[in-house]
């Protein structure tokens, strides 16, 4: 049996390969991403992990959180690192040095790690076609640094190098649209999934560990501290990004766009917008433009993921 | 005896990893260490070796990737230059911090701007303190035998460290020379099989790599990786040994050339190294009682035998083939820290030469050997610091 039943009661039974006692923020989204990724699955995994709060917080000094192989170099290089591991798995079973072991490969990096500086890493393995799958926590800013403005930082949002000022109210680019962009490297699999829907994220890990080749889930992350939310907002608001259909959760299979789960009625993005102090000034009357903005570009690209999946 | 080939610097590395058949390299392109790469990727496709070839999307990915490997548990070799080195710069401690042993040519070449491919040691001294062994060669055969002793070195159990190789741009790496070949079965004999210190691979023991550690214990490891680079010297003179009963071929971490009377000397090395000798050979017919030291190996450093070694002469001159701008040459510092040792504390220069691959002339070993014998006579040092063969 490759893919595991995914029942609550037998999956909480299962070993934790993420250990607790890491030191991440209390309610932060990234290791419970990683818990439900490694609990998808009984397959051997290593991890290269990208400079980031989920490694600074899961690594120190003779402690470590991880009971499966893991590595860290740099920020910018996980998917290089990891291609690096995966090249020298396959060069010793093929020259019968070890045995065959049906070994996944998985990095883990954040937004900054993987839509800015870790770019062209990643998109080099991608194209060298690695036997690895590549998940990007989103958490939508360089958190480990103190919340600064990535590219996969949302229209409008308070950084703290886009701060809302009274002469540039915080960021005013959208988002760089990399699961897109990953998609058209032509890679036989990428997703975007949700921790808030765990079922569909386990069936995206299942799916993709059963391909071969490279692979790419784009996973939402709420951070408390850098989105300014209660501490135990993360699970709810990653609900809500995918109820306003912020965040949709769809996957491209071999070029076909499916979208996994659609919102029963597509809420208004103030609703994902109001909870969080990054966007409080958008709710000045002086921004409102600002919040018809922001819709205008969820409803877009909605549409046009609509769209890509009619056309099959 | 193996066999007696003409070749090029590049070409005699290309075929040193052909028969060490490393499990995985990681290539990228850059004049003129592009050649050595090429060359062991045509090994590849032709099924020459079992070497898995990652041809990354840069330099930086390059070292990236040989990380990844030699963590995972093989042995591991890639091959750059100047901007390549330089764009892997913040790996290159990553690898030596995790004690990886990493084998890379480097092709030594000028750094931008102005943008230039030719030969110079700006690149190589500009990774000095990144914690890699670093090994020059003078030729195509010192290039290739170093290279074969690079994967001995590196994967000691003592040592465990990433190594540099280093040769000359163009002028080793592009000059047909006379090279004589080990053959491919003692090769193989030599280097030995590879053993995997905590591979990644191994799934019953997990481990991490790569921790955060901050004030309360990076301090300490940073004296352990001191304190391994203290090994190193040792290691490079048992493997040395073991590789001339092999081949007859003799190597120390540096080479003296009619020092033993000489009251003057001069510090170079690389390719530069030859030429002087000619000179040396010349001003010796004249009388001159000159001789040459020729560091081998930069990092570590051996910065006791190098004293004793020069502590009988009376001028230094040190060539260095780099610059730090507003600082002293890079192997003046170490020859100066030399001298702090001895008792005698001759008198030292420093010649910057050959950037950028201006060519090292006769006339300038002559320039250079005449101001000693000069200096000798006065105990008087004009200039320190002084550019050699410059165009005014
Ligand atoms: C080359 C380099 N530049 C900058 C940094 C500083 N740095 C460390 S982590 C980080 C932010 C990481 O952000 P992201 O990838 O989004 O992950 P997060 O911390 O949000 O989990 C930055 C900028 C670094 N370590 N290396």
């Amino acid at each position: 049996m490759t893919t595991k039943p995914l029942r609550l009661k037998e999956l909480a039974k299962g070993e934790d390969r993420f250990a607790h006692g890491h030191r991440m923020c209390a309610g932060c989204g990234a290791p419970i991403v990683v818990k439900q990724v490694l609990m998808a699955t009984d397959y051997p995994i290593i991890a290269s992990n990208a400079t980031g709060c989920l490694e600074v917080s899961s690594c120190i000094q003779q402690f470590t959180a991880w009971k499966i192989p893991w590595i860290h170099s740099a920020f910018e290089n996980a998917a290089a690192t990891i291609s690096g591991v995966e090249t020298m798995y396959r060069s010793l079973v093929k020259q019968g040095k070890i045995e065959e072991q049906n070994v996944k490969f998985v990095s883990f990096a954040g937004d900054g790690g993987t839509y800015d500086i870790g770019f062209q890493s990643l998109s080099g393995a991608m194209e060298r076609g690695h036997d690895m799958m590549y998940i990007c926590y989103d958490n939508g800013a360089y958190m480990n640094t103190g919340i600064q403005r990535s590219s996969a930082t949302p229209f409008g949002a308070n950084t703290t190098t886009c701060p809302a000022g009274d002469a540039i109210p915080g960021k005013l680019q959208h988002r760089k649209d990399l699961t897109r962009i990953m998609a058209a490297h032509g890679i036989p699999y990428v997703a975007q999934a949700s921790p808030a829907n765990w079922m569909d994220l386990m069936k995206k890990v299942q799916k993709a560990f059963e391909i071969k080749g490279p692979k790419f889930l784009n996973v939402i992350a709420p951070c408390n501290r850098g989105w300014r939310t209660k501490t135990d907002d993360a699970i709810t608001l990653a609900k809500i990004a995918f109820e306003t259909c912020y965040w949709p959760l769809f996957e491209i299979e071999n070029g076909v766009t499916k979208i996994t789960s659609k919102p029963k009625e597509k809420k208004p993005l103030v609703d994902f917008l109001k909870p969080q102090g990054r966007f409080k000034h958008m709710f000045a009357p002086e921004n409102e433009w600002m919040l018809v903005q922001a819709q205008e570009y969820v409803d877009a690209q909605w549409e046009r993921l609509l769209k890509d999946e009619a056309a099959g | 005896m193996g066999k007696i080939v003409a070749v090029t610097g590049n070409e005699a590395c290309a075929l040193a990893l052909r028969q060490i058949n490393p499990d995985v390299c990681a290539a990228y392109p850059i004049t003129p260490a592009t050649d050595l790469m090429q060359r062991f990727s045509g090994y590849v496709n032709d099924g020459k070796v079992d070497t898995e070839l990652i041809l990354v999307e840069s330099e930086h990915s390059a070292m990236s990737a040989c990380i990844g490997a030699a963590a995972a548990g093989g042995r591991v070799a890639t091959a750059t230059s100047s901007q390549g080195l330089a764009l892997m710069w913040e790996m290159l401690y990553i690898a030596a911090g995790t004690r990886l042993p990493i084998v890379m040519p480097l092709v030594n070449r000028a750094l931008s701007a102005p943008l230039n491919i030719h030969g110079d040691h700006s690149d190589g001294m500009g990774a000095r303190d990144t914690g890699w062994i670093q090994l020059y060669s003078e030729n195509a055969q010192e290039a290739y035998d170093n290279t074969i002793m690079a994967f001995r070195i590196a994967e000691h159990l003592d040592v465990r460290l990433p190594i540099m190789v280093c040769m000359d741009g163009f002028i080793v790496s592009h000059s047909i020379e006379r090279v004589e070949y080990v053959d491919d079965a003692d090769v193989k004999n030599f280097v030995g099989k590879f053993e995997a210190v905590h591979p990644l691979l191994d799934l019953e023991n997990p481990k991490s790599y790569g921790p955060l550690i901050l004030t309360d214990l990076y301090h300490e490891y940073k004296r352990a990786q001191h304190e391994v680079m203290t090994k190193v010297p040792a290691v490079i003179e048992t493997v040395s040994a073991e590789f001339a009963k092999m081949t007859g071929r003799e190597y120390n971490l540096f080479e003296k050339y009619r020092l033993e009377d000489a009251e003057i000397a001069i510090v170079v090395m690389s390719s530069a190294a030859g030429t002087t000798k000619d000179i040396i050979d010349q001003y010796r017919e004249k009388g001159v009682k000159i001789g040459l030291l020729k560091p081998r190996m930069f990092r570590p450093f051996p910065f006791t035998e190098i004293a004793e070694a020069l502590k009988h002469v009376k001028a230094i001159a040190v060539l260095d083939r780099a610059d730090s701008f507003g600082g002293m040459g890079p192997l003046y510092s170490e020859i100066a820290a030399c001298v702090m040792q001895m008792d005698s504390k001759p008198a030292v220069t420093n010649k910057i030469f050959g950037l950028g691959g201006r060519d090292y002339l006769p006339d300038q070993a002559e320039y250079v050997i005449d101001e000693l014998i000069e200096i000798a006579k006065s105990g008087k040092v004009k200039t320190v610091k002084e550019y050699i063969g410059v165009r005014e």
